[in-house]
């Protein structure tokens, strides 16, 4: 139907040059490096007589990779879902650039700037790989169900915009286009582009459970980057990885840093953590036993100790 | 009977369709709306054969085509609600209801509402809320009954929200019936006005007897709706639902606003409720409680599901065949429910996914079926 074709007719990127481009467009504004951006301020959350976590308190500054380790059920994936407004805590706050953010609702803590992968893969299945970066996009646009109905909230596009076939360019050039249809088109592109970031641009119109495991692990970042959040929370990316592609994700944890984003990474692979991170938090049973950068957490007793367990001479 | 579905499938005609140049598509569809525009007067052989009137018992064409379309935009409201965003709705008849009821009470000069607005500002017998006004008026009320239904329940989840839906339904029957005062109680409510229209052969232009122009009218209104109905689904909006559908706590994760956008899909499916209700309320120029029965709900989701859930073109042909067959073949009349019984059954077990399903709906459909066969090896 009529917007199906329109939609196949916006130029597909999937045509363009291989990717040889520095994905300026990727970028995002964001204050000065090195500012503290998210606080975990003395956060305590229950379950009725469970403690998941206890007084856990760390902060993260903008620009840095921050790495969050610890055995299983160390409570790395329920501090994520704190930080995402999964759960409220029980005790204390966190803040985002000094805004109070839990007990906010999660679109809403994604609007702020905060985007996450999930451990057990949770992508939109019966999507396509573009389809779910572009659900991404569309945390940024604003077109509702009424600019989507009637599309006449008209703007200037810009070149790059603009419809090629002549009589349709002057019209834009009269009456403008609609917001609904620059964004379409303008989020099918920095989809496009971010596919290509992430290295999965070939498979762009498969649908996402079509997809081999390593593509769906990439595809959750491409898909969380999309909505061009401050802090990037990755749970897990390298699970089930080998060292190949361990060495991949490195390097494109590297160049997300790079585009202005901040990392935080729940990683089991001590390689990987060690390799890429800034700093590293410690969990174990809830407690924060560490904080530092990698080399002094990696040689921390404590840290060696909840990951091999006590000597059995120490008793 | 495999074979047949087999042949079935190797047609293919959604990958044809998808296939043909533009101008193929554009014209196909032309001649598809013209056909559908020209049905009441259909007396070519052997296609006349579809015609309802063919015995004296039967009913009259053109009304029966009318109400087709009726329940055509009911279903096309319906699915936008079951279909795209996953909420399953048991109590559709009462947004339907209230349409016929708003243009009934605001219109006609025999109802109550407007006898009281007569006398409160000294207005003359046979004034009414003009018809144009009730429009909006019809839709305004279904739109909120939408919204305030969908409010407090849309937090709930898959059978809890079917519970209330259902209860609603009712509800606004059980209140039509009751609020004598106000709707005239089970007498229900004459008198309901008509679109204004020139007079032709000393009769207004929308009568009883002309009900083809009824029937042009609402395929008119639902070829606009269906319009607007594909805009939604491949939009953002559209985006948002199926996310939704999909994974609703990685979805708000992801910025999509669930519950907003949840609303909407209750209130525009309420909406097309409403506006299919104030066209029957004002064919029939005459509304009773014991028209919105809960039944009639089963039948709207019926139609969606036997159709096709998520795919419009399977909701119109669920819509058609619901309808058009009693109809059609009234003289096994007192057989109804057992067909209709049948006829389910077999749907669910051969093709559970619709007659013509979303082709995202048929793979969900699919997963599932390798799940439970997983399952069940397992156990």
């Amino acid at each position: 139907m009529p917007d199906e074709s329109t939609l196949d007719k916006i130029d597909d990127p999937t045509t363009v040059a291989p990717d040889t481009s520095d994905h300026d467009v990727l970028a995002i504004d964001v204050g000065p490096e090195g500012e503290t951006l998210l606080e975990i301020d003395h956060v305590t959350l229950r379950f009725g007589g469970v403690v998941a976590l206890n007084d856990v308190n760390f902060s993260i500054k903008r620009g840095e990779i921050l790495g969050l380790i610890g055995p299983n059920g160390a409570g790395k994936t329920t501090c994520f879902n704190v930080m995402t407004g999964v759960y409220t805590p029980t005790a204390g706050e966190v803040r985002l650039n000094g805004k109070v953010i839990s007990g906010t609702k999660p679109h809403k803590i994604n609007a702020l700037g905060i985007a996450r992968t999930f451990q057990n893969i949770r992508l939109f299945p019966e999507m396509s790989a573009l389809e779910n970066v572009m659900v991404g996009c569309d945390a940024r646009h604003r077109t509702s169900v009424i600019g989507a109905l009637f599309r006449t909230y008209r703007v200037r596009p810009d070149e790059a915009d603009m419809p090629s076939s002549p009589i349709r360019r002057s019209f834009a050039k009269v009456f403008g286009i609609s917001r609904h249809t620059v964004e379409e088109r303008s989020g099918r592109r920095k989809s496009m582009e971010l596919l290509k970031f992430v290295g999965i641009a070939d498979r762009a119109h498969d649908l996402s459970r079509n997809l081999p495991y390593g593509y769906q692990r990439r595809l959750e970042i491409a898909r969380a980057l999309a909505t061009e959040p401050e802090l990037l929370c990755l749970d897990e990316p390298a699970a089930g990885f080998n060292p190949a592609e361990k060495e991949d994700l490195m390097d494109l944890i590297r160049r997300i840093r790079d585009l202005g984003h901040t990392v935080l990474v729940i990683e089991h692979d001590m390689k990987l953590v060690l390799g890429v991170t800034d700093r590293i938090v410690v969990l174990e049973f809830g407690q924060q036993i560490a904080e530092g950068s990698p080399k002094d957490v990696a040689r921390n007793p404590k840290v060696i100790a909840a990951y091999l367990g006590e000597p059995d001479d120490a008793a | 009977m495999s074979q047949i579905l087999d042949a079935y499938r190797g047609l293919k005609l959604g990958d044809r369709w998808d296939g043909a140049p533009q101008w193929v598509r554009r014209v196909g569809l032309l001649l598809v709306i013209a056909f559908a525009f020209y049905l009441p007067f259909l007396n070519i052989l052997p296609f006349a054969y579809i015609r309802t009137d063919l015995s004296s018992s039967g009913s009259d064409w053109a009304s029966v085509l009318f109400l087709v379309v009726i329940y055509m935009i009911v279903a096309v409201g319906l699915n936008v609600v079951i279909g795209l965003a996953g909420l399953l709705d048991l109590g559709y008849v009462g947004f339907y209801a209230l349409g016929a009821y708003s243009v009934a009470l605001f219109g006609s000069t025999s109802s109550p509402v407007v006898e009281a607005l007569q006398s409160r500002f000294g207005l003359s017998e046979e004034w009414a809320v003009p018809f144009a006004i009730c429009i909006p008026i019809a839709i305004l009320i279904a739109l909120m009954a939408g919204v305030v239904l969908g409010a407090p329940t849309l937090r709930l989840r898959g059978d809890y929200l079917a519970i209330v839906t259902l209860g609603f339904g009712e509800i606004i029957r059980i209140t039509a019936r009751n609020l004598d005062g106000v709707t005239n109680g089970a007498t229900g409510i004459t008198g309901v006005p008509v679109p204004p229209g020139p007079e032709i052969d000393g009769r207004a232009f929308f009568n009883t007897i002309d009900a083809e122009r009824w029937y042009w009218l609402a395929l008119t209104i639902l070829l606009v709706l269906i319009w607007m109905a594909f805009r939604l689904e491949h939009s953002r909006v559209g985006r948002a639902w199926l996310a939704i559908r999909e994974d609703e706590d990685a979805a708000a994760i992801m910025g999509v606003a669930a519950f907003k956008y949840k609303l909407w899909a209750f209130a525009i499916g309420a909406t097309l409720g409403g506006l299919a209700g104030l066209l029957f309320g004002s064919k029939q120029q005459y509304v009773e409680p014991n028209a919105f029965m809960v039944n009639l709900s089963f039948l709207f989701v019926a139609m969606v599901v036997i159709g096709g859930s998520g795919n419009v073109y399977g909701v119109l042909l669920g819509a058609f065949l619901l309808t058009y067959l009693p109809e059609r073949f009234r003289e096994f009349q007192e057989w109804r429910p057992f067909a209709f019984g049948v006829a389910l059954v077999l749907v669910m077990i051969l093709r559970p996914q619709g007659l013509v399903p979303s082709r995202r709906r048929a793979r969900e459909f699919e997963d599932r079926k390798v799940d439970a066969e997983e399952a069940a090896a397992d156990a």
